[in-house]
């Protein structure tokens, strides 16, 4: 009894905490508001007023009312903020690709696409929104939701903190709007993937921080001494996006009430900065926090243990070390020492080891339920992530060999690359957690619809082959064009030529990008049924989580 | 001190990976932490509320 | 009392998971970047780097505004088919005062390392506001909202004192005068003493004559718009360094 009253009494400090947290920024936003030097810091300013404002106002009404139940009991987990995760990922999904669909058909059609009296819409400040908004927006909600689930799951603990995990849900949203916003009015720092300027990049953190301490905070409440290695990938990714992310953006603004903020490095120390950071967004934003998702998710919806515990250790220091160094291979040939670069390549070249090793371990995870590949397209799906995931990380190295670096570098091979790396690894065991969450969370029988998961993995199925093959044919036809001699020892194409012959190939990889979407609409509508518990989702369900396998765990590891 | 920095970057590192490879093989392959293994792969598989072991 | 130790076992095997990230991921970088940061031995020694001038600068900021870098690279290739195609190779030192770097990673378009000198302003001017008459098969999104929109430069002391916080060299005369400067520089019918002021101070800097041009870009004398501003620092990418002092083969510039 006097422990419940304990916990409510330290729920109540962390609403009062948020609370002022929030007062103090609105405070610091208003005055920047009031003195903006530039049009983009008033509408970024008021645009953060009116979201932290509304977090704060509904907080407080919350309050105002508490619920008949402790609102933090912990012998409860915490499944609203994930609900909330949920619903958040479908939406920056389907934006983020809506625009990538739009850019598509820019580069496509640029005469029906661009439009001049509005330089908002150009290719320039729309894309950076694709990117932030698939990976950030989409990824990084994708991330923080199921991060909050198996962290509860695993250390059988709900998430410590009381309204701070909240606080980084709605931080995060906030993040993401400032970020957005930005780039449509022009405010950027130009740094790939690290776009935000100086004050969003502060906020985002003090969310990230916040993360990490609600994170381990709900660690240190197991009761097993041993921490799950999902866990482990889920801490890399977030320990070590904060040192990314605080290095890279080190910047000093011209103005405390502008938008503007100079990079403290120049040149190629800048560049090696940028892409140390820009390579490791994709090795633990993208790699660590999916790879994550894979060591619960899938065993999870097989009934199965991970093939080997003792390889995904391995897989684990391997990779996080291996990844660190990877970064100049996107600087080869350029001015940085050549010693960075081979050094890069070589580390690039050993990180295929553990990417193949991780990749095995989730694929064998299903040995002896093969058949699930063919009854349960949720599976289906997850695996096939893992090939797509095998195939990017073999493509990788081999990309940042030098010599064929000189031909793929600034081509649309790289874009190919990383969509085979997004659109098939990323978009697909994302798909899946979001497929087994949806009604687990909502304690439904199953989802809605299983015949639309099929549909959806098959529209997306052909959707990535159209982009990921016609991104790989311009590339390697636009490398061997820039390069091509004529008879005479002369170049034999102006660089527009090498523009025009990609049209066709533009084509398909909108169409590609407008079948992926397609598909993800799919999803988002049968998950929508699900939580409403239309269709198979209907029946009452069920305490337990939809485990779709008729068997008892099996006992032993299948190592 | 580039030099010496951007050689010891080259040789050091590799160094480094090996050690770190060495202890984390180890660790991972070291007979008595095989029933921790074996127990933590089977956490995800139970389903319990806050406070279950 | 056992509750206690179990605790502290938890959060002993967290921080140390916590620290053991940290190390691995924090050690490789520092190896790998740190030696970069010994400037003078990574870039080479060239005659004719100087900051841009407040004009050009705020050029180069709407061409970060603008996300030229998502479709251009600046930073041609030592191979052969580059070299020929946009000229030579680029070299650390000319990004040196470029916080942040605009190397890119894409060329949608084509390299513009070098671009300064290649096109007149006039050409640059209408490719930027409709580059489909000009080249029917670019797929470039078109500029033309630049020449209409005037530059905002009220805070171009405050911007060039930033740049030489995080160690631009510029000097107290040129912070002084970056308003007049800026002016001067798109005008050739003011001002002369700003005028003249503005190639000494940025020439001196240079160590070389020729490199500050003096015009009126967009063809509209009345305003100073953003299409001038973007159109002098294209004008003067790349031309900085004096290359026929350059030499490739010295031990000191190879690495």
């Amino acid at each position: 009894m006097t422990q419940a009253i304990g916990n409510f009494r330290r729920a109540n400090a962390s609403l009062f905490a948020v609370g002022a947290l929030l007062a103090v920024f609105l405070l610091l936003a208003v005055l920047m508001a009031a003195n903006a030097k530039d049009p983009g810091m008033t509408i970024q300013a008021w645009t953060f007023v009116a979201l932290a404002g509304t977090f704060l106002v509904g907080m407080c009404m919350w309050a105002g009312n508490p619920p008949e139940n402790d609102p933090f009991d912990d012998t409860e987990y915490e499944d609203g903020i994930i609900k909330w995760g949920v619903f958040a990922s479908m939406f920056w999904g389907l934006v983020g690709m809506l625009v990538g669909v739009v850019i598509a058909l820019q580069l496509t059609w640029p005469n029906l696409f661009y439009f001049p009296e509005l330089g908002w819409t150009n290719f320039g400040r729309l894309r950076p929104l694709h990117t932030s908004a698939v990976i950030f927006a989409f990824g990084g909600n994708v991330l923080i939701a199921t991060s909050f689930y198996v962290v509860q799951r695993t250390c059988r603990a709900r998430l410590a903190g009381g309204m701070w995990p909240w606080f980084v849900f709605w931080g995060y949203q906030i993040f993401i709007v400032l970020a957005a916003t930005g780039y449509l009015l022009g405010v950027t720092q130009s740094k790939e993937y690290a776009e935000p300027e100086w004050y969003t990049d502060l906020w985002l953190t003090l969310v990230w921080v916040t993360y990490l301490l609600v994170f381990l905070a709900t660690l240190w409440k197991r009761k097993e001494p041993h921490i799950y290695v999902a866990n482990w990938f889920y801490l890399s990714f977030i320990v070590t996006i904060a040192m990314l992310h605080i290095v890279n953006n080190l910047s000093i603004p011209v103005d405390l009430a502008g938008t503007k903020s100079v990079q403290v490095f120049s040149g190629v120390q800048d560049a090696l900065t940028q892409w140390w950071y820009g390579h490791n967004a994709v090795g633990f934003f993208l790699t660590t926090g999916f790879l994550a998702i894979m060591y619960y998710f899938i065993p999870k919806r097989v009934n199965r243990p991970v093939y080997s515990y003792r390889l995904s250790i391995v897989h684990f220091w391997s990779l996080i070390f291996i990844y660190i160094w990877a970064g100049p291979h996107h600087l080869h040939y350029t001015a940085l020492p050549q010693w960075a670069q081979t050094l890069g390549m070589a580390f690039s070249i050993m990180l295929w080891m553990p990417s193949w090793g991780g990749m095995i371990n989730g694929v064998m995870t299903l040995s002896g339920a093969w058949d699930k590949l063919r009854t349960d397209p949720v599976v289906r799906m997850m695996v096939v992530s893992l090939a797509f995931y095998g195939m990017a990380t073999f493509e990788g190295p081999l990309m940042s060999v030098r010599a064929v670096n000189a031909l793929s570098h600034y081509t649309e091979w790289g874009i190919g690359h990383v969509h085979s790396g997004a659109l098939g690894w990323v978009g697909y065991i994302s798909f899946g957690a979001l497929y087994c969450l949806t009604p687990w969370l909502w304690k439904r029988r199953g989802l809605y619809s299983t015949k639309l998961v099929e549909w959806h993995f098959w529209i997306s199925t052909i959707g990535i082959i159209f982009y990921i093959v016609s991104m790989w044919f311009a590339g390697v036809l636009e490398g061997l064009m820039w390069r091509a001699y004529n008879e005479f020892g002369f170049l034999e194409y102006s660089f527009v030529e090498t523009v025009e012959a990609k049209h066709i190939s533009y084509i398909i990889r909108a169409l590609g990008g407008l079948l992926y979407f397609s598909g993800a609409g799919v999803m988002a509508y049968n998950l929508v049924r699900t939580a409403l518990g239309h269709g198979e989702a209907s029946a009452a369900e069920a305490t337990k989580p939809d485990v779709t396998s008729d068997s008892e765990p099996s006992l032993q590891p299948a190592e | 001190m580039y030099e010496a920095l951007s050689s010891f970057a080259q040789t050091g590192g590799l160094i480094y990976f090996v050690v770190m490879f060495g202890v984390a093989l180890t660790y991972a392959l070291w007979p008595r932490n095989q029933e921790t293994f074996d127990k933590a792969a089977r956490l995800p598989l139970s389903d319990g509320g806050p406070g279950d072991e | 009392m056992e509750i206690l130790d179990k605790h502290g076992v938890m959060e002993r095997h967290s921080l140390l998971l916590t620290v053991g990230i940290l190390i691995v991921v924090s050690i490789g970088g520092i190896i790998q970047l740190a030696p970069l940061f010994y400037m003078e031995n990574t870039i080479e020694k060239v005659d004719g780097m100087r900051p841009y001038t407040p004009l050009e600068l705020t050029g180069r900021d709407i061409y970060v505004r603008e996300g030229c870098y998502v479709c251009h690279s600046q930073m041609v290739r030592p191979l052969r088919d580059e070299v020929e195609r946009y000229g030579h190779y680029s070299l650390a030192a000319e990004s040196m005062y470029d916080h942040p770097f605009q190397w890119g990673s894409k060329r949608t378009g084509p390299d513009l390392a070098r671009v300064g000198g290649k096109y007149s302003a006039e050409w640059q001017v209408d490719h930027l506001k409709d580059p489909r008459a000009l080249v029917p098969e670019s797929v470039m999104p078109p500029y033309a909202f630049l020449a209409k929109r005037k530059l905002r430069f009220a805070n171009i002391e405050n911007r060039l004192k930033t740049e030489r916080i995080v160690g631009v060299p510029y000097t107290d005369e040129m912070i002084a005068g970056a308003r007049e400067h800026l002016i001067a520089q798109v005008d050739p019918e003011a001002d002369f003493d700003a005028q003249d002021d503005l190639i000494a101070l940025y020439e001196t800097a240079a160590g070389r004559q020729g490199t500050v041009e003096i015009r009126d870009y967009d063809g509209d004398p009345d305003t100073i718009t953003e299409m001038d501003a973007l159109v002098a620092y294209l004008h003067m990418t790349g031309t900085l360094v004096d290359f026929s002092t350059y030499e490739a083969e010295d031990l000191s510039n190879r690495r």
